[in-house]
């Protein structure tokens, strides 16, 4: 047997078929490298696509123009361009929904990593993530005809679309992005430094927010900066319930465009392919992804230096 | 006397923290409960809204200019096809990605480069895909506002969830099955492909339900790339009658979609057609509950099932 093996044509065929195998394994691996290159890719063309037609877009408006000036309508006779009016839109419809979502998202966390029975944790995880999965455009619907009509009982004077029905919903609608990561960042820290805690005589609320909440800080803080980047990305609860008129306000009882709703506004009419309006809803989509790479930058520093490694 | 007082004011002290214990805990009940609550009263009010419409003649109608006249089939039917798009795209590259990343990424800067720039796909909102989607494919590539041009956008779109999925599920498989494996003589791929691959299905599954789901909703990336119009035909049917029986045409047809259709009617002032979009709501928060609920299943099952 071992003659056989040893046969010279046979040992060559061996030969033959390693190197094939090489072969396919290297191409397998190129393919797989190429899919992986492909988020690289994708994160570029997104940025040469908003930074091409920004520029085109800023050799008719200045800079100065687009930061300082207080009206955006873009689409009138009386063309003015001032990012302003949306960024105050979405600051204030942002802040509304940060106010409702991360209290109570923190909240439910620390109660469900920390202090819920076995039983209600398995029943209440999953039914967060259903609430995280209802598509965008229902909540906007929700928002502009139950929550504003039941705002309305309360502050008669308010119009029907709002920044605060709006930003409230949106906070509702982040609950679940928030107390999931929080409460998967609050259940990593692991449990000798709770019982530690327990041993020095602390109350359960104590080891919650004394040892586990500052132990799982980095973990807390990539929650809410995820939270934040959704609600200032969000885009279908504020185009249907805020009205999608520009103004420059900070008082969420009135209504106001987001950047996001004027991209949407000016994509359902019909503007042909390079005219200014056009160039305007990439310069806006520029400034917004700015707006949460800040966020995502911060949250990055914020996780490298409060990381905790046990 | 004093070793009394003492206890007496350490009693108070614990009593207090107690308290405080208890407070926390019906807060945080509370605020489990406005959460739920919440959800509750949205489903009830599509519910009331939405169920006297919800007849077959709703899912086999066009829209229309009359709201009692007005369906969903032109919207469904978008759905299916740019989904199918979608997952015939994210599925393969995010899982290829996720495969590369665990397991043949060498550790170096450009490989971290990768890994960062996941992360942060994530979190780019969603409406910039479309405007990425509007430039490059509408325009660029000239797809126009067809079903290829959406699904490829919900593809990139959901490209980090398949992405993250993948990774997780293969690391969790034990590294002595690789070992196992490599010690019988196979190559990488083989181990990939008999073994890892095999063993994380469920949990790629998962993640790609997930991504479905998330895609089937969005609505902003696809009324970027212009598409919100009155559709009232079907795209070209993928089956003829003609050699060779498969036709590609409906892959450039215009269409609308569930999302659309729904903002479509809440947009209007006529209550009769916020009736339409209660009853279109519904339909799509059974369908995303409906693959949710499925992906936490099959991670439960998972959970229960396998012990390394």
């Amino acid at each position: 047997m071992s003659k056989e093996l040893h046969k010279k044509k046979n040992y060559v065929g061996r030969l033959g078929y390693s190197y094939r195998r090489n072969l396919h394994e290297r191409f397998i691996e190129s393919i797989l490298f190429l899919s992986a290159l492909l988020s690289v890719v994708i994160m570029l063309a997104i940025i040469v696509m908003l930074v091409k037609e920004s520029v085109i877009f800023f050799q008719h408006v200045s800079i100065w123009e687009f930061l300082t000036d207080t009206q955006w309508t873009p689409l009138f006779d009386d063309a003015h361009y001032g990012i302003l009016p949306l960024v105050a839109g979405t600051v204030v419809s942002s802040m509304v929904a940060l106010i409702v979502a991360l209290p109570l998202g923190t909240i439910i966390a620390i109660y469900l990593s920390e202090f819920a029975p076995f039983a209600v944790r398995e029943v209440a995880k999953p039914f967060l993530e259903l609430l995280g999965g209802v598509p965008t455009v229902v909540y906007g619907y929700f928002a502009l005809l139950f929550v504003t009509p039941l705002l309305q009982m309360i502050f008669p004077e308010l119009p029907g679309f709002s920044l605060l029905s709006a930003g409230l919903v949106m906070g509702i609608m982040i609950i679940p992005y928030v107390s999931s990561m929080t409460e998967d960042a609050m259940r990593a820290v692991p449990m000798h430094l709770r019982e530690g805690s327990y041993a020095m005589g602390a109350t359960r609320f104590q080891t919650a927010i004394r040892v586990v909440a500052p132990a799982a800080f980095s973990g807390i803080a990539a929650a809410y900066i995820l939270g934040i980047s959704r609600a200032v990305g969000e885009t279908m609860v504020v185009a249907i319930a805020a009205g999608m008129q520009p103004n420059l306000t900070w008082n969420p009882m009135e209504p106001a465009a987001t950047i996001t709703a004027y991209i949407v506004q000016v994509s359902l009419g019909d503007l042909p392919h390079g005219s200014i309006g056009y160039q305007t809803i990439f310069a806006a989509g520029l400034t917004l992804l700015l707006m949460t790479l800040v966020f995502n930058i911060i949250g990055h520093l914020l996780r490298k230096r409060y990381r905790e490694i046990y | 006397m004093r070793n009394v007082n003492n206890l007496d004011e350490i009693r108070k002290i614990i009593g207090r923290h107690k308290r405080w214990d208890l407070l926390f805990m019906i807060t945080g009940i509370i605020a489990l409960m406005i959460a739920i609550m919440t959800f509750i009263a949205l489903f009830t009010q599509m519910l009331i809204d939405g169920m006297p419409r919800l007849t077959w003649d709703f899912f086999t109608s066009f829209p229309s200019r009359r709201p009692e006249a007005a369906g969903i089939l032109s919207a469904w039917v978008g759905t299916t096809l740019v989904m199918l798009v979608t997952a015939a795209s994210a599925v393969p590259l995010g899982v290829g990605a996720g495969v590369y990343l665990e397991e043949y990424a060498p550790k170096n800067l450009f490989t971290e480069i990768i890994e960062i720039n996941v992360t942060n796909l994530a979190g780019v909102p969603s409406i910039i895909y479309g405007l990425l989607a509007l430039g490059l494919f509408v325009y660029q590539l000239g797809f126009g506002q067809s079903i290829l041009a959406a699904g490829f956008a919900l593809a990139l779109l959901i490209l980090p969830v398949v992405i993250v999925a993948t990774r997780e599920a293969i690391r969790a498989i034990p590294i002595a099955i690789r070992e196992g494996a490599y010690a019988l003589g196979a190559t990488k791929w083989q181990t990939v492909s008999d073994h890892l691959l095999p063993y994380s299905a469920a949990g790629i599954l998962t993640g790609i339900i997930i991504g479905l789901a998330r895609a089937i909703g969005e609505t902003a990336p696809i009324i970027t790339i212009g598409a919100l119009t009155f559709i009232a035909f079907l795209p070209p049917s993928p089956v003829t009658n003609e050699f060779p029986y498969i036709s590609f045409e409906w892959l450039t047809a215009p269409f609308t979609v569930m999302p659309i259709q729904m903002f479509n009617w809440v947009s209007r002032p006529e209550e009769a057609f916020q009736l339409n979009a209660a009853a279109a709501g519904l339909v799509l928060v059974v369908m995303t509950l409906a693959m949710n609920g499925l992906a936490i299943y099959l991670r439960y099952r998972m959970r229960k099932n396998i012990k390394w």
